[in-house]
């Protein structure tokens, strides 16, 4: 069983969900993400998405866009990522890791070496933004060779008989992006999600992250009530971004705001 | 002469899914899948409808005043001294451009799917004046996404969006161009799906947009081809057109692929010249990757960050191109070229003086390209060069090349 499912199955067999918060890999220099995924873990962080910087990320508001470049001013690359990841698996066996990102630089790294690497440094799953599972067959097999979970999108605008394709693609969860829109724009509305995941687990029995537009405890805490995941990207990202040049901040105010969700959630 | 290009074989380019050959395709995130297989729905529909392009080629005919002429320019035919240079007088058309062949055909297009806002993406600000326009005229609501540092070189065209009605967005992400406003029209788009309509200015982005504008584009094509057989009684040795995006390039080239006498040169952009790396030559430099929802060749670095680009012409100053044209540099049916900002102004200068037309900056570099190839050329052969744009919205650039203001 995969790290992915494992922590999935034992969430639920507890009657709980996963939280799942998100930093760009770099940000906002590399030698403070290790440190910070461990800060997440002990903040109460069951899975972590870990964003693998891009010049051009079409798909995120301001908040990440930033984070990008922050991390690009290092030059960060994929060896980079998968250098964390294995510093991070080194004091750390059972969180799992899943890098979120698009697809051009795993292209130009090509599919097979990407996907042999990251399995390799001990990522857990890949969500490829821009890569619906229409373009991504030659992806999904290299991923499935070395044993990655492949997380894809579902969208509030997504049809039914697609919502079935995607859950089929999909391994590890699906991530439900519950606003129209980029990351960190809107506030989430959780009575549409709600309506949207009982369609999704009528299509199929993943377990469903919901993610954009989860901002504080309360909104995590209404959102676990209804997902099996809870993912947070922006405000976090945010809070990093507040204080750059201070580690030792960053580390504590992303802590205390990660385990305010975890004991919202849990309560 | 029998062509392996048969219209069975053009039928599936793009295929089904939208690739051409490797490139193309639909690299988007899932909230704009849905809108993207419906545009596409509607479009496959629409393109047959008699009603529908009726009503475009009406719009080509009254309010753009098409067909645009195609131009024999004798002096500057004299001047170089070679093959005999025809110009497709596209710079002619209403807004100065040929992009607004293309808005019609979107505008038309959101009309008929009934969404009341459109957004677009713009470079040199053509594309921006020629969305303006459509949504002036169809009484739509109008943003417009400008890179930062374009809306400072092209302030012209800024004014002119704004009369016309549209907000104009002042882009300053990433590298403040082109792309970065198409990054950021990608994401109002996602923000806005259900009630806006995204005009794609070129023949890159997800399909159905490569098919879709070529297809509008296409009217370059089939007039230049018509009117060489009534002026010369034959074809054409070679086309030449500019490469950016490549929308005007695929109008011109597109109906005659088949063609295969006629040798296609696309022209882009060698910035401060190629070996120094600043350029926006994709084909010529670039590498096989995806942007903006196409597989495409591309500048981007070795960990796949895409490279800043630089040309004197915010037309061209684009990383990625249309998926079609990947296809026809890798099948070797078009041959892809650059010109440098230097050659492209004195080109600019050139025709400006020798025959009284100021072309557009993008345009220059098809100019420039071509005085080489005809020199090269038997005096009997005939080349037609795309002259896509006028250059009155460049006025300002020139004019501080020259160091005087205006």
């Amino acid at each position: 069983m995969s790290r992915i499912k494992t922590v999935m199955s034992s969430l639920k067999d507890n009657g709980k969900s996963a939280l799942i918060p998100y930093i760009t890999g770099g940000d906002p220099e590399p030698g403070l993400t290790v440190e910070l995924m461990h800060a997440l873990v002990d903040a109460g962080a069951d899975i972590i998405e870990l964003g693998v910087p891009f010049s051009d990320p079409m798909a995120d508001g301001p908040v990440i866009q930033l984070a990008c470049e922050r991390a690009l001013k290092h030059n960060v690359s994929l060896i980079d990522i998968f250098s964390m990841v294995t510093a991070f698996r080194s004091q750390n066996s059972s969180t799992p890791v899943v890098l979120m990102g698009y697809l051009n630089p795993i292209e130009k790294m090509g599919y097979s070496t990407f996907t042999k690497c990251a399995a390799e440094a001990g990522v857990d799953g890949v969500l490829v933004v821009d890569l619906p599972p229409e373009e991504g067959h030659g992806f999904l097999l290299e991923m499935k060779t070395n044993k990655l979970d492949s997380v894809y999108l579902i969208a509030p605008t997504t049809t039914e008989d697609r919502i079935k394709a995607i859950c089929d693609a999909s391994s590890g969860y699906v991530y439900y992006v519950s606003v129209k829109g980029v990351t960190g724009s809107a506030s989430i509305d959780v009575a549409s999600v709600a309506k949207m995941l009982t369609v999704i687990r009528e299509k199929s029995d993943i377990p469903v992250g919901v993610g954009f537009g989860i901002k504080d405890a309360e909104s995590a805490k209404a959102v676990s009530n209804v997902a099996d995941g809870v993912i947070v990207g922006s405000v976090i990202v945010n809070t990093i971004a507040e204080n750059v040049g201070d580690h030792a901040a960053i580390i504590s105010k992303v802590s205390s705001l990660v385990s305010s969700m975890r004991k919202a959630m849990d309560a | 002469m029998p062509t392996k290009y048969t219209e069975d074989m053009l039928k599936n380019i793009p295929d089904l899914s939208g690739h051409f050959g490797e490139y193309g395709g639909r690299f988007v995130s899932e909230t704009l899948m849905p809108s993207l297989l419906q545009l596409e729905e509607h479009y496959n529909k629409l393109k047959n409808d008699p009603k529908f392009q009726a009503e475009f080629y009406k719009d080509l005919a009254d309010y753009v005043g098409r067909p645009s002429p195609l131009y024999l320019a004798e002096r500057l035919t004299e001047k170089v001294g070679g093959a005999k240079i025809y110009l497709k007088r596209e710079d002619l058309n209403h807004t100065g451009a040929h992009k607004v062949n293309n808005t019609i055909g979107q505008g038309l297009l959101a009309k008929y799917l009934g969404k009341p806002r459109i957004i677009a993406e713009t470079g040199a600000g053509q594309h921006g004046v020629a969305t303006a326009t459509i949504a002036a005229r169809l009484g739509l609501e109008c943003t417009i996404f400008m890179g930062a540092e374009d809306v400072q070189r092209q302030s012209a065209n800024v004014y002119r969006m704004k009369l016309l009605g549209a907000k104009v967005v002042s882009v300053e992400s990433g590298t403040r161009t082109l792309k970065d406003a198409m990054n950021e029209a990608m994401r109002d788009w996602v923000t806005n799906v259900d009630n806006t309509f995204y005009i794609i200015g070129t023949v890159a982005g997800p399909h159905p947009y490569p098919m879709l504008v070529r297809d509008f584009q296409t009217v370059i094509g089939k007039e230049a081809r018509q009117q060489c057989l009534e002026k010369e009684n034959r074809l054409p040795d070679a086309l030449v057109a500019c490469v950016g995006g490549g929308s005007n390039a695929i109008g011109l080239f597109y109906p005659f692929i088949a063609d295969e006498s006629v040798k296609m040169y696309g022209v882009e952009a060698a910035g401060h010249g190629m070996e120094t790396g600043e350029h926006a030559a994709p084909l010529c430099a670039g590498t096989p990757g995806v942007l903006h929802g196409n597989r495409t060749y591309l500048m981007s670095d070795e960990n796949g960050q895409i490279s800043p680009t630089h040309s004197v012409s915010a037309g061209l100053d684009y990383p990625g191109v249309g998926p079609e044209h990947s296809w026809l540099k890798d099948e070797g049916r078009a041959e892809y070229v650059a010109i440098t900002d230097d050659e492209a102004l004195d080109a600019f200068r050139t025709l400006t003086r020798v025959e009284g037309i100021i072309p557009a900056l993008e345009s220059s570099h098809a100019i420039a390209y071509a005085m080489k190839l005809a020199k090269e050329m038997d005096k009997d052969q005939i080349i037609i060069v795309n002259l896509s744009g006028r250059g009155d919205k460049d006025m300002h650039t020139i004019a501080a090349i020259d160091g005087i203001t205006v």
